[in-house]
């Protein structure tokens, strides 16, 4: 199966009593934007720790590219092409934009302990990081401080900084959480077009964004996936409907 | 609102002006006096680079100065007796001359940061705060209780060591090379805070996990950013001691790793010359006040409250505004 790109096999995780994840199984193939959906407390955030770091499983294993990435941290797995966006904006707010972008390009480049020369003035890093902001439509607010961005631009600016490291996959939090309906669409049509350099495994509660998006859906309720298919499928999935999409079947 | 450089650059001047023109005026107390506020500035310097760049609050960094201290203290001391540190494996001799102690110093204080900076740096915040301030109170009173470089006495050096070339009992003539040190470090310093690392130690205090998610990691970042700043305040000890030809356990004290803070936070968090113009601030303090009342830190303890509450910037945030971003 060389088509899949990003994978768990049996993922459990308790807490005490609490069952968050029970024996998920999970991939994500090359191309595709494979979306995550499930109510409150259904376990997501800790599927996500277990897969970008963070959280380690008590059983299974995280596969990137065929690798075993279970035993590392969220470091390593971001040297090897795992790319993360947050929920909540994970930024450097006094720094700039351009800043932001080129921390992303220094942690690809992987040498950080350079004392001299400044950043902005490294080439390699420059041109990444400036291309990386041209893709998501920051270019023109390069130089401002993050803290000055809206709240929308700051979602793009996390797009942004994932992509200055090249990965081979997106995980992507709730990328649409708190924009606006212009803003989610915008956003929608960029996702849509980013399958094709990476695929991307989505949690989102936008259903109008993930039924537009998604080759495939994963239902997680109580720490399980109880149905995993097309959206086709699973609007139609009796289980899912009771479970999730609040309906009697 | 003056521009941060131009500020800088008046701070500099005045650096370089001050002691020439109490050196023409005959006033050579005035230039031991700046002195001392340009080595104390340079430990702050030190730290800042930790606290101001890596918002590691560290209550401890007087062991980088102590530990400066007696690496002068200790090699002088066996230099002037003309008696051996180490007559076993090999012959060990002290020595007086300033660049020796001053690489010494560096790196005895570049390793013990680095012991320390290990295990301290796995906590943060409070904790950070009390560990490190743990490790300052060891070390204080192991220099109390170690007899053999004068306990709680410490050690006097008779005789400022050397530099090849400069006659170092000459104040100005101290006065340059200390302030020279001060320079390149503030230069390197500067360059450090725009550079890769900089950006990715500062990105670490601003949101580690974001530093993660790049592929980097904030501790090992935060590490290289301890032993720096403990190898220039160990430098910065070294320079100290000399200055007092003295070196005793109130080196290693927790008032003195207070007194670094203090300087930072009336200069201005993370400015270049913040902990410069804080030990500046200090040291004129202590002179003109510390003759009216014995309690002069009362009116340090009233500036740096009204610092603290109404200037968060320091003195320096007051007079050149919020610092810019870098572009």
């Amino acid at each position: 199966m060389t088509d899949v790109m990003l994978q768990t096999i049996g993922i459990c995780k308790n807490f005490g009593a609490l069952e968050a994840s029970r024996d998920i199984t999970l991939d994500l193939r090359v191309g595709e934007i494979h979306a995550l959906i499930g109510p409150n407390g259904a376990g997501k955030s800790t599927l996500i720790k277990q897969i970008a770091g963070g959280l380690r499983p008590d059983a299974g294993r995280v596969l990137l590219g065929g690798a075993d990435i279970t035993a590392l941290d969220t470091a390593a797995r971001a040297q090897r092409g795992l790319a993360r966006t947050f929920q909540i904006s994970e930024l450097a707010m006094e720094d700039t934009v351009l800043q932001n972008a080129t921390l992303g390009a220094l942690g690809a480049g992987g040498a950080p302990m350079r004392f001299w020369r400044a950043a902005l003035d490294l080439q390699d890093l420059r041109e990444t990081a400036i291309a990386a902001l041209e893709r998501v439509g920051l270019a023109a607010k390069s130089a401002s401080r993050t803290a000055e961005l809206s709240h929308g631009e700051r979602r793009q600016l996390e797009v942004a900084v994932a992509l200055t490291l090249n990965p081979k996959a997106f995980v992507m939090d709730e990328p649409m959480a708190g924009l606006g309906t212009a803003g989610s669409k915008t956003m929608t049509t960029f996702l849509d077009g980013l399958r094709a350099q990476a695929p991307i495994l989505l949690v989102e509660h936008d259903m109008d964004a993930v039924f537009a998006l998604a080759d495939r859906i994963s239902v997680l309720v109580y720490g399980r996936i109880i149905a995993t298919g097309t959206v086709a499928e699973i609007r139609n999935d009796a289980a899912v409907r009771a479970a999730y999409l609040g309906e009697e079947a | 609102m003056i521009r941060e450089p131009l500020l800088n650059a008046a701070i500099l001047a005045g650096l370089v002006l001050f002691p020439l023109w109490a050196w023409s005026a005959g006033e050579p107390f005035l230039i031991t006096l700046a002195t001392k506020a340009v080595i104390l500035g340079l430990a702050g310097v030190g730290l800042n680079i930790a606290l101001g760049l890596g918002g590691l609050v560290s209550l401890g960094h007087a062991v980088f100065f102590g530990i400066g201290g007696y690496a002068m203290g200790i090699l002088a001391s066996h230099a002037q007796l003309f008696d051996p540190i180490l007559t076993e494996p090999f012959t060990l001799n002290g020595t007086k001359s300033m660049p020796i102690i001053w690489v010494l110093a560096v790196v005895t204080s570049g390793l013990a940061a680095l012991a320390i900076g290990m295990l301290s740096l796995r906590t943060s915040g409070i904790y950070f705060i009390m560990i490190t301030l743990a490790f300052g109170q060891m070390f204080y009173y192991f220099a109390i209780s170690w007899p053999a470089y004068g306990g709680e006495d410490g050690l006097s050096i008779y005789l400022r060591n050397s530099f090849p070339g400069m006659n170092t009992l000459d104040p100005i003539q101290f006065y340059a090379i200390c302030a020279t040190i001060l320079f390149i470090v503030l230069l390197f310093n500067a360059r450090l805070a725009r550079s890769p690392f900089g950006l990715a130690l500062g990105a670490a205090r601003q949101s580690p996990l974001r530093v993660e998610t790049v592929g980097l990691s904030p501790y090992r970042l935060r590490l290289v950013a301890f032993v720096i700043s403990g190898m220039i305040t160990g430098l910065a000890g070294a320079l100290f001691a000399d200055l007092n030809r003295f070196v005793s356990p109130t080196m290693f004290s927790w008032h003195l790793s207070g007194e670094i803070i203090v300087f930072i936070l009336i200069g201005g968090t993370a400015r270049l010359f913040g902990p410069v113009v804080g030990a500046i601030v200090f040291v004129t303090l202590e002179h003109m006040l510390g003759g009216v009342s014995d309690y002069w830190k009362i009116y340090l303890g009233v500036m740096l409250l009204l610092i603290v509450l109404f200037a968060r910037g320091g003195l320096i945030g007051l007079l050149a505004g919020r610092e810019r971003a870098h572009d």
